[in-house]
């Protein structure tokens, strides 16, 4: 027999509501909550043995804790799969039970598997860490998530191969797998192109990245007083790039003190950037982030001041993810400085 | 401010001023550096202008 142990919160633990979400992690034998119909599906072959019972926040807000105490209850039963939830949108539950997968992952090397809405940031924070079956957004979904559950389970008690995640139900998690295809890249190409002229469903092969628009923010009010930054994806760096940024894919932006200086040369700066041919950038930074003439804008008054620092990184490859962090760390910088607007270059 | 203007509407940026070329968006090596700096000097220029434009949705800033 399978054994597996399953994660649910305070309130599917019976333990009470928001009142009781700084309960302490509890294990328990057997199944409880949603674990009854969960155990239902699977009993042929596997059997929940524990339940760990934890309040939402108690494990957000004690989450190194929480996830040591755990893993500790769940070691004693030695399971050979772990599930949590499904958490529907619930964010705090949505990141215990991606967090809890994630350490059991790590720790005890044994398939994890969890249930959510899409939208739970659990699923942002933890989708490369575990198969998360997609749910509705609340609780009257629990009729349709627990059989999906049931049915992915049976794949991992059976060792069956996991197919694509619309196959089998699971968010993707950005993970490419090599196949050999029937037809070469070109005749796919015009396959789905003939399957949307006439306008036929059809699957892309690469999904572009969604992006998130924001207001416009107000103009500048007083630009003789404004203090302005320069961010670019342009990949200048002083001569050297003693920080390393990486050509393409870069896993890091760099923050340069200016101060003082009113030009960048050949001798002083470059590109560290692989995605464009760097000679002209190289013999004059300028061309990319335009110091010479911000600097004299200063002096002649047509702005306030240049803020001494720019931050940069190369943007061929760069992950989203790591961009929208990085740009949201960047932000929260200048604004902490003082700065008013910011003149970002892209190349 | 960028050459490539549909990058910068698809990934969201709302005051895009277009630039010269890919590898040199502030600069033209094909020029004399007093004409090179007077490019970018209007480049910024206009940039400073657009920080001061009221938008309401995203924009670019054609010459």
């Amino acid at each position: 027999m399978i054994k597996i142990v399953h994660y649910i919160n305070q309130f599917y633990g019976g333990i009470g509501g928001e009142e009781f979400a700084g309960y302490k992690p509890e294990v328990r034998e057997g199944f409880v909550g949603p674990g009854l119909g969960l155990n239902s599906l699977i009993k042929d072959q596997a059997e929940i043995v524990a339940t760990v019972i934890c309040g939402d926040t108690f494990f957000n807000e004690n989450m190194d804790q929480a996830k040591s105490e755990i893993i500790t209850m769940i070691k004693k039963y030695n399971p050979d799969i772990f599930v949590a939830g499904p958490a529907f949108n619930a964010g705090r539950y949505g990141v215990a039970c991606g967090a809890i997968c994630q350490a059991v992952k790590n720790e005890l090397k044994i398939p994890v598997l969890t249930a959510m809405y899409p939208e739970n940031p659990g699923v942002e924070m933890f989708v490369k860490d575990a198969y998360i079956l997609e749910t509705t957004n609340s609780a009257a979904g629990m009729r349709k998530a627990l059989p999906a559950l049931g049915k992915f389970l049976k794949k991992l008690i059976n060792n069956e191969t996991i197919g694509r995640p619309e196959e089998e139900g699971y968010i993707p998690r950005g993970i490419r797998v090599n196949y050999f295809a029937e037809k070469r890249g070109s005749s796919r190409a015009v396959d789905l192109l003939v399957k949307k002229l006439h306008n036929e469903e059809f699957t892309t092969e690469f999904p572009m990245p969604l992006f998130d628009n924001v207001e416009p923010h107000n103009p500048v009010e007083n630009i003789t007083q404004a203090k302005i930054a320069i961010v670019t994806s342009g990949g200048i760096v002083p001569k050297g790039n003693p920080d390393h940024i990486e050509s393409s894919s870069a896993s890091k932006y760099g923050k340069y003190d200016i101060t003082g200086v009113d030009d960048l040369t050949a001798e002083t700066y470059e590109t560290a950037h692989g995605g464009y041919d760097p000679t002209y950038a190289n013999q004059d930074s300028d061309r990319v982030i335009p110091v010479d003439v911000l600097r004299n804008m200063v002096k002649e008054g047509k702005i306030g001041s240049l803020h001494n620092y720019f931050y940069s990184t190369t943007g061929n490859g760069t992950a989203v993810a790591d961009a929208k962090k990085w740009g949201a760390e960047i932000a929260k910088e200048l604004v902490a400085d003082g700065v008013n607007a910011v003149i970002l270059t892209s190349t | 401010m960028c050459t490539i203007t549909p990058i910068s509407l698809t990934v969201g940026a709302n005051r895009i001023l277009p630039t010269v070329a890919i590898p040199h968006p502030l600069g033209n090596p094909n020029i004399t550096k007093e004409k090179e700096y007077e490019l970018r000097y209007s480049l910024v220029e206009r940039a400073i202008n657009a920080l001061q434009t009221e938008i309401k949705e995203q924009t670019i800033f054609e010459q």
